[in-house]
């Protein structure tokens, strides 16, 4: 069973440029979450405070029962072994082949014999779909590959979090397609708790079961995912349909007068707002209890 | 780097924090062997050959200064002793440093920056594994080990050249350098420059490191890094060397 993540009034700032202040969320155990934004809001740099690579000016994170901001370097090493994260490249060690490298943390951190760890380093392999590629070193093989092993990667230990940084940026949406497929099978298969770092609407409206919004130096909004759907605040309702009329401008902001009046505009035209069904997990995998709930809420939801 | 006080203040804490931190990690088990053997190889094989080609003529320097100068005071006979004083105590430990710094430490710091800009050292440490325990610690032991060796390499090096060169260039007479090898020098300056040469070795790892962990911004990065690393080793260095030798003075009795 995956962990609770609980994020009280968390506040980061390079030197006088504030980042995000008073973010505040709970991530709730076993369930996917996203994280939404515009380029340049400080979501890598939340999913880095997040894993303690960073640390916060104010406010607290609490993963099962310690304060890892509270957490001394040796008892933050022990934390992190809770933690699996995919970087936005793989961050794969350029000097060992890809076996070596899903084998690494294994290696590391449990005295398994090399029989054992080989048969979990290519189950793994095999889950992200790479078997065969065992002795190719990272620069030979292209972003995708490095993303698929990255994540074999930061799932060998069994993980009870799952942290993705951009798992879609510079992929093919085909290849988009079905890393998130991978994402949701491994929800129904593992049970921990994810949660992905994005700006792509298309993953964002089939994946997660809750999305959070990160705009202007704060948390706009996080909450299930029907909630942020069908929401009509204005960044939300933007971000979601991925339009230039709303609050988010090219630069920075827009002013107040001007998104007002094309708020206005959109009002005219008023799209009601649209539900994507949900991905579910492929039909050869057992679907535990919250995936079987999903599914018949999904199948109503269509029905109606 | 800033040029601003608080900034040049701020990193030189760091760097001494971690200094601190390798000193206690140090004793942390298991210690990594492989990365160590794979380190110490490295760097070796880096440095030996630079090291060998710039300690003749170095010594050979020293020879001829000091061929001339004792010709000019009459003391021919003194010759031998002072080359390899001046080998000994001086020259081989600095060819050490500028060597290990500028070839070993360069590397360290330029494969450490890399791997910092490819978020390979965020994702260790994000598995569970501290960098400075892993990769860190093997370095600087590393260095050390190969400071000591090549520190020996270029006394042997260096009082081989001063010889050619006083004897076969100068027409020095090879009875009289060899007889006064040892009026001067003596052994505990060998286990003094050994000393310098294992500090020496430390301080340019440490630092290389260090520059190497906080390296951002990309590829650029990573060469300033290279570069400041290099330059802040060479000021340690050379400021190391000072007090060493300062000290040395004054707790070893001096021949003659």
């Amino acid at each position: 069973m995956g962990v609770e993540i609980c994020v009280e009034g968390l506040t980061k700032s390079f030197g006088h440029q504030v980042i995000w202040q008073d973010v505040s969320l709970t991530l709730p155990a076993g369930q996917i979450s996203v994280m939404l934004g515009p380029s340049g809001t400080g979501k890598s740099v939340f999913l880095k405070t997040l894993v303690g690579l960073l640390k916060p000016d104010r406010g607290s994170i609490v993963i099962a029962g310690q304060d890892i901001t509270e957490l001394r370097e040796h008892d933050l090493y022990e934390v992190r072994k809770l933690f699996g994260v995919l970087f936005q490249d793989g961050a794969l060690f350029g000097s060992m082949n890809l076996y070596d490298n899903i084998a690494f943390p294994l290696r590391e951190h449990t005295r398994k014999p090399e029989s054992e760890v080989r048969r979990i380093v290519l189950e793994k392999m095999d889950m992200v779909g790479l078997i065969g590629a065992e002795e190719k070193l990272p620069g030979e093989i292209s972003g995708g590959m490095r993303k698929r092993a990255g994540l074999a990667r930061a799932l060998v230990l069994d993980p009870e979090i799952i942290l993705f940084d951009e798992p879609d940026s510079g992929l093919d949406p085909v290849r988009v397609a079905y890393l998130n497929q991978l994402i949701v099978d491994l929800n129904a298969q593992i049970d921990a708790t994810f949660l992905i770092v994005t700006h792509d609407i298309a993953s964002a409206r089939q994946v997660p079961d809750n999305i959070g919004l990160l705009f202007r130096r704060e948390l706009v909004m996080f909450g299930p995912r029907e909630e942020l759907l069908t929401s009509e605040e204005p960044v939300v309702r933007q971000f979601l349909n991925g339009r230039m009329q709303g609050p988010i401008g090219m630069a920075e902001e827009k002013d107040a007068a001007q998104v007002e009046q094309e708020l206005a505009q959109i009002d005219e035209v008023a799209a009601p707002a649209v539900m994507t069904p949900r991905l579910l997990p492929s039909t050869g995998i057992d679907r535990p209890d919250r995936w079987k709930d999903i599914a018949r809420r999904e199948q109503e939801a269509v029905a109606k | 780097m800033s040029l601003s006080p608080i900034g040049a203040l701020r990193q030189s804490g760091s760097l001494f924090a971690m200094t601190l931190d390798v000193l206690r990690t140090l004793p942390r088990r298991p210690f990594q062997v492989r990365e160590f053997i794979q380190q110490a190889w490295f760097i070796a094989s880096v440095t030996i050959l630079p090291t060998a080609l710039v300690s003749i003529p170095f010594g050979a320097v020293i020879a001829l200064q000091i061929g001339s100068l004792t010709r000019q005071l009459g003391a021919q006979s003194f010759s031998g002793a002072a080359s390899v004083l001046a080998v000994l105590r001086e020259a081989s430990p600095i060819v050490t440093a500028l060597l290990i710094a500028g070839a070993g430490g360069t590397a360290i710091c330029a494969d450490l920056g890399a791997r910092k800009i490819r978020e390979e050292i965020d994702a260790m440490q994000v598995l569970g594994i501290d960098p400075i325990h892993r990769l860190v610690v093997p370095r600087v032991l590393a260095s050390m080990v190969v400071a000591v060796l090549l520190n020996g390499l270029v006394s042997v090096v260096g009082v081989a050249g001063g010889y050619f060169f006083n004897v076969v260039l100068q027409n020095g007479t090879p009875g009289a350098y060899l007889a006064s090898f040892t009026s001067l020098a003596q052994i505990s300056d060998l286990w003094a420059a050994e000393f310098k040469a294992l500090v020496f070795g430390a301080i340019s790892a440490i630092v290389a490191s260090y520059k190497g962990l906080t390296a951002k911004g990309g590829p650029k990065g990573v060469g300033d890094a290279v570069n400041q690393s290099v330059v802040i080793t060479f000021m340690l260095l050379f400021v190391t060397n000072f007090v060493l030798t300062a000290v040395y003075f004054q707790l070893v009795p001096q021949r003659g």
